[in-house]
């Protein structure tokens, strides 16, 4: 879960990048950005979520 | 003050910007202080000799190989995309060759980036304090002074991520004058990457109640630290704003101005959140909500205004202090120097501050740009390599080793011999 977590956080930079090149105006772009950062936040949460559970079993 | 394109140099540009930074390890020097403190005794020599090795090694091998990559010279390699040019790396020349002859702009940049890479550097090894051993410190140097710290500095400083506001007209590009990203974000990933991997000091997370209590043992040290670390801040937010603004030096007053009035905002935050919280102000905490607002002027101090730098820092001594108690007891991230929250979370506050506070129209999503690489590319980049180096040198000293604590497992003696040894934690 937690390698899940953050290899899904590239995937929101690269969408991130995608917005650069895919959107001239400025809303749409600035729209784009913040879905790329939060594909990223999503997969530092997943990630999180990974090591509290792997803590939890090593206990 | 707005980015423009490298220009000549003026000689009081130079000499100002040199004696700022022959200044500016004192903020190196503070943070030591302030890691070596919030660790245990019986760990502290071997903390504070690790951080001489991490630097150390970073620096040589960011000036043998990372400074070819970082450097921003006209030979840098890029690629073309959607009609522009994207600079990904530098192509300069390996083991510090040409640098007595490169022009005075480009050995002040060299020397800034080498105090850059040394603080990145050991903001990691101040997370791995009681049971990170000094050759994976010594490892992770390395690694951040040959590929992640120049890869960051390079697409901050000169690269694609400056470019933004030249090739797509988002805002002035990534504006990062003091580091809050390229060092102190990247630092702050670096540590969730080895806390992650080292796992907690044992006894932190017992199987049944609240994690332990591991206070840091000598608050005085953190204290003192965070004071030395406010004169080296100043002198690093000052020469960045000569090196990457291209400020003319009557301006950098304000930048001043800005740096105090972030920490100590930070500070009066902090000091009112634990006394509300704990009935009595935590001077531990306190020092880290006023380091807190040191790192968020890193981004703001050149780019807002004195009252928006107060807002800034007053924000990150209000989360500073709750993070750090998140990451313990909820999240189980064992952060002995609290390096995520106050490097972490509010170098990526500074950043977003000063899109948010900046008068250039676009500048937020510039800013928004540069935090989505540094989070989104450099933290699983930083976690994967971390994790291939763990399997070769193991991070993390044996249970004995950590029983014994640090100084006497790794250098054979205490850092204070005739101090009686605490009980250990382990044991409960």
């Amino acid at each position: 879960m937690k390698y899940a977590g953050l290899l899904a956080m590239p995937a929101g930079f690269f969408l991130t990048i995608a917005a650069i090149v895919l959107f001239p105006g400025a809303a749409q772009r600035a729209g784009f950005v913040l879905c790329g950062l939060a594909v990223e936040a999503m997969g530092l949460a997943v990630a999180v979520r990974g090591h509290m559970q792997l803590r939890s079993e090593n206990r | 003050m707005t980015p423009l394109a490298p220009m000549p140099f003026p000689d009081t540009s130079f000499a100002l910007t040199l004696v700022l930074l022959l200044i500016a390890p004192m903020a190196i020097a503070g943070l030591a202080l302030v890691n070596v403190g919030l660790g245990r005794s019986r760990s502290a020599a071997q903390s504070l000799l690790g951080t001489l090795v991490v630097l150390s090694t970073a620096v040589i091998a960011f000036v043998l190989v990372g400074w070819a990559m970082a450097s921003g010279s006209g030979r840098d390699i890029a690629f073309h995309l959607a009609g522009k040019s994207w600079d990904l790396v530098g192509a300069g020349r390996l083991l510090g060759m040409g640098v007595a002859d490169a022009s005075a702009r480009e050995q002040l940049v060299l020397l800034f980036e080498v105090l850059s890479v040394a603080l990145a550097a050991m903001i990691p090894w101040g997370s791995g304090a009681d049971r990170l051993r000094l050759r994976a410190g010594a490892a992770i140097a390395a690694v951040f002074g040959v590929v992640v710290f120049p890869l960051a500095a390079h697409w901050t400083w000169s690269g694609w991520l400056a470019q933004l506001g030249t090739n797509f007209s988002i805002g002035n590009g990534f504006v990062d004058v003091g580091g809050a990203g390229a060092i102190h974000l990247l630092g702050g990933s670096a540590a969730l990457a080895v806390i992650w991997i080292a796992g907690p000091r044992k006894g932190k997370f017992p199987r049944e109640g609240l994690s332990t209590a591991m206070p840091g043992h000598n608050v005085v040290y953190v204290l003192f630290g965070s004071l030395l670390a406010l004169v080296g801040w100043l002198a690093w937010n000052m020469a960045g704003a000569l090196l990457w603004l291209n400020a003319v030096p009557l301006k950098l007053v304000v930048v001043a101005i800005n740096t105090v009035l972030a920490a100590t905002a930070a500070l009066v935050a902090t000091f009112l959140v634990t006394r509300f919280r704990f009935g009595k102000p935590d001077a531990s905490l306190c020092a880290s909500g006023w380091l807190a607002g040191l790192v968020t002027s890193s981004a703001c101090s050149a780019v807002v205004s004195p009252i928006a730098a107060l807002f800034v820092g007053l924000v990150a001594g209000i989360f500073t202090p709750l993070l750090v108690e998140l990451f313990e007891l909820v999240l189980s991230i064992d952060d002995p120097s609290g390096a995520v929250s106050i490097h972490g979370a509010a170098g990526l506050w500074g950043l977003i501050a000063a899109g948010v506070f900046s008068s250039q129209s676009g500048q937020f999503v510039a800013q928004l740009i540069g935090v989505s690489m540094l989070l989104g590319l450099m933290l699983p980049l930083i976690y994967g390599i971390f994790w291939l180096m763990d399997r070769v040198i193991a991070f993390r000293v044996d249970a004995d080793g950590e029983r014994l604590g640090m100084d006497l497992h790794e250098l054979g003696g205490n850092a204070y011999p005739e101090f009686v040894v605490h009980r250990d934690e382990s044991y409960r």
